[in-house]
């Protein structure tokens, strides 16, 4: 008796073994690392939070938004706020100021950070250490007190610059009253930040360099220009190559802190320092447009996206090592 | 030394002492001017060394140094809290999708990776943190933001992969649970990339002004950045009511506004401008791993 009882209830259970057995098998894999799950439990909460909810934004643009209403209770109000977004030159001056800017920050930066890595790639152990130390200060200050050195070089009365323009006889320059001057000292400031932080990259990876190549080199007569152009830039190629990707990918995103802080937000040089990211900033915080900061900020998220997909599958044709994903 | 010293090693020296001369310059120039009298800046300007070394500007801020102390509290608690949470966050996070034996590796690698890629934007977040987490004007503003970010978690991966997995399955068969391998083998056997971590997540919270900036006007909460951008922004800062209400100064008191605000840059970045570079080995190694794919 027992016996068939015990057949027949084998017999339900594997009424449908498949289901069954694959949620039992979810359910104990769960178990089993449950462990782990709760370790990144607190982590996983914060990245949805933060990097995962507001994704809600992508709606923002669409919605005429009301702050008694919400989120989801606003009407929508269709593609209005790009409408309105587009016809102002506010947003094509952002755009245009951003790719221009971050495209010169790409090559000059680039450029000098590994002149800089070659460089210092001739030097003994200590000069390097030196050097790496001083050029590595700039990186570890904020962009507020970067605005106080550069307030205390062009201050417009008491500046280094003006005052240095002065003693030579010439006339002082209103800095922050004239826009045609920041395109060159943005770049100066965002030189200056980085170059430490480039140089470090590059002769990390200098230093990755079998010293086998260049004995061989010099063997054969090459000099140090040449050992640095043959053999030093094209074995670091790649490390460029994916610090520029990186770079492309931000190319519509700009360091908030120095367009903000640098040129102290001064209005009149906004023709030359206004980049999408102060745009969607000043559109928000100093004259609530909910509608045009979302919807600018759609369009940079939106193309910044496609951007880093472009820029990858380019390199992933060209060369698959050095693609991200 | 000399007998080595070709001609394009001096270029190579003048040219990287040219450059690191630039790089000091204009925080010379501040903390020169901060030693100057406002009479001395008013004639001659912004200088290195001031024309008669003068500790008044010091001396006034030192006077009532309240807003100054309250700011450094301030600031000293983000950057503590902050980066000891953001640790543990960042690094149990990094652990789980090291782990080859984990069964939700790669969505959970996933969905950090995707974070990095999409923005919900500037407005959105803003108007989750004040109108549904209702942190406006709160501590948590200043910290909850920046506790975990994609780019930090996959340096910590990195670092991490390199642990022998044998480690963790032996102390598995002793019985271990995973909270336990994390505490008492992953944590003393990090240390160093602990340390790289701790010094990107306080270089953060100690520079922020942004989260400052967007989520708080109280006094009670301003950090040091931020209380350098008013005195930055507002040239009378030093003069203004504001100042007075403060307790910067006294009524009716004569102040040297330009050396003051470049006294206040000294006090308030000054600090963190000598600690940090002492720490920088961990910097480099920091970025040079997160340079490498993987």
């Amino acid at each position: 008796m027992n016996n068939v009882n015990l057949q027949v209830r084998r017999n339900v259970d594997s009424a449908s073994p498949a289901r069954l057995g694959a949620i039992g098998r979810r359910v104990r894999t769960f178990r089993k690392h449950i462990g782990l799950t709760l370790l990144a439990l607190p982590g996983l909460v914060l990245l949805f939070v933060f990097h995962y909810v507001p994704l809600f934004g992508l709606l923002l643009p669409f919605k005429n938004y009301r702050y008694d209403l919400g989120v989801w209770h606003s009407p929508w109000s269709g593609l209005a706020n790009f409408e309105f977004l587009f016809k102002g030159q506010t947003l094509i001056r952002a755009t245009r100021n951003t790719i221009s800017y971050n495209l010169v920050f790409i090559v000059l930066g680039t450029f000098l950070a590994v002149c800089v890595a070659l460089m210092l790639f001739e030097l003994g152990k200590r000069f390097v250490k030196l050097y790496q130390t001083i050029l590595f200060i700039p990186y570890f200050i904020s962009w507020v007190v970067a605005g106080f050195a550069f307030r205390a070089l062009f201050d417009m009365d008491y500046g280094v610059v003006n005052r240095l323009l002065v003693m030579l006889g010439r006339e002082p320059v209103l800095w922050y009253n004239d826009p045609k001057y920041w395109p060159y000292i943005l770049v100066a400031a965002a030189v200056w930040k980085g170059i430490g932080y480039g140089a470090v990259i590059y002769y990390a990876a200098l230093m990755g360099i079998d010293s086998e190549y260049y004995e061989a080199a010099r063997i054969d007569g090459a000099g140090k220009l040449r050992q640095a152009f043959s053999i030093s830039v094209p074995l670091i190629k790649p490390i460029i190559v994916m610090m520029v990707i990186l770079q492309i990918g931000k190319i519509f995103y700009s360091d908030f802190g120095l367009f903000y802080n640098v040129p102290l937000n001064s209005s009149l040089l906004y023709p030359a320092t206004d980049v999408i990211d102060t745009f969607v900033y000043r559109s928000l915080i100093d004259m609530g447009d909910i509608g045009m900061a979302s919807a600018a900020g759609l369009f940079q998220s939106v193309v910044g996206f496609v951007l880093v997909l472009i820029t990858n599958f380019i390199v992933k044709r060209t060369n698959e090592e050095n693609s991200l994903f | 030394m000399n007998r080595n010293l070709s001609p394009g090693k001096t270029l190579i020296h003048l040219f990287l002492a040219a450059l690191c001369v630039a790089c000091l310059y204009p925080f010379l120039v501040i903390l020169g001017t901060s030693f100057q009298s406002q009479s001395d800046i008013l004639k001659h300007g912004y200088s290195i060394v001031p024309k008669a070394f003068t500790l008044t500007t010091y001396r006034m801020i030192m006077h009532d140094p309240g807003v100054l102390i309250h700011t450094y509290g301030v600031t000293i608690a983000t950057t503590v809290i902050g980066t000891a949470i953001g640790l543990w966050v960042t690094t149990s996070y990094a652990f789980a999708i090291s782990r080859k034996d984990y069964a939700y590796r790669s969505p959970l690698a996933f969905f950090v990776f995707f974070s990095m890629l999409f923005h919900g934007g500037m407005v959105a977040t803003y108007i989750m943190m004040v109108k549904w987490l209702g942190l406006k004007n709160s501590m948590l503003a200043l910290i909850l933001p920046y506790l975990i970010s994609g780019w930090f978690v996959l340096l910590m991966k990195g670092f991490l992969q390199t642990l022998p997995e044998a480690l963790f399955e032996s102390a598995k068969i002793d019985g271990a649970g995973e909270l336990y391998i994390f505490i008492r083998i992953v944590i003393p056997l990090s240390k160093p990339s602990l340390a790289t971590l701790a010094l990107f997540l306080s270089l953060q919270y100690w520079n922020d002004w942004w989260l400052t900036l967007l989520y708080s006007d109280r006094e009670s909460l301003m950090t040091l950045q931020y209380l350098l951008i008013r005195v930055l922004k507002n040239m009378e800062f030093l003069n203004s009511s504001e100042a007075i209400q403060y307790g910067l100064v006294k009524e009716g008191m004569e102040v040297p506004t330009l050396g003051a605000r470049m006294a206040m840059c000294v006090m308030a970045a000054g600090p963190m401008l000598v600690v940090f570079p002492l720490f920088q080995k961990y910097f480099v190694r920091g970025l040079t791993v997160g340079s490498v794919k993987g």
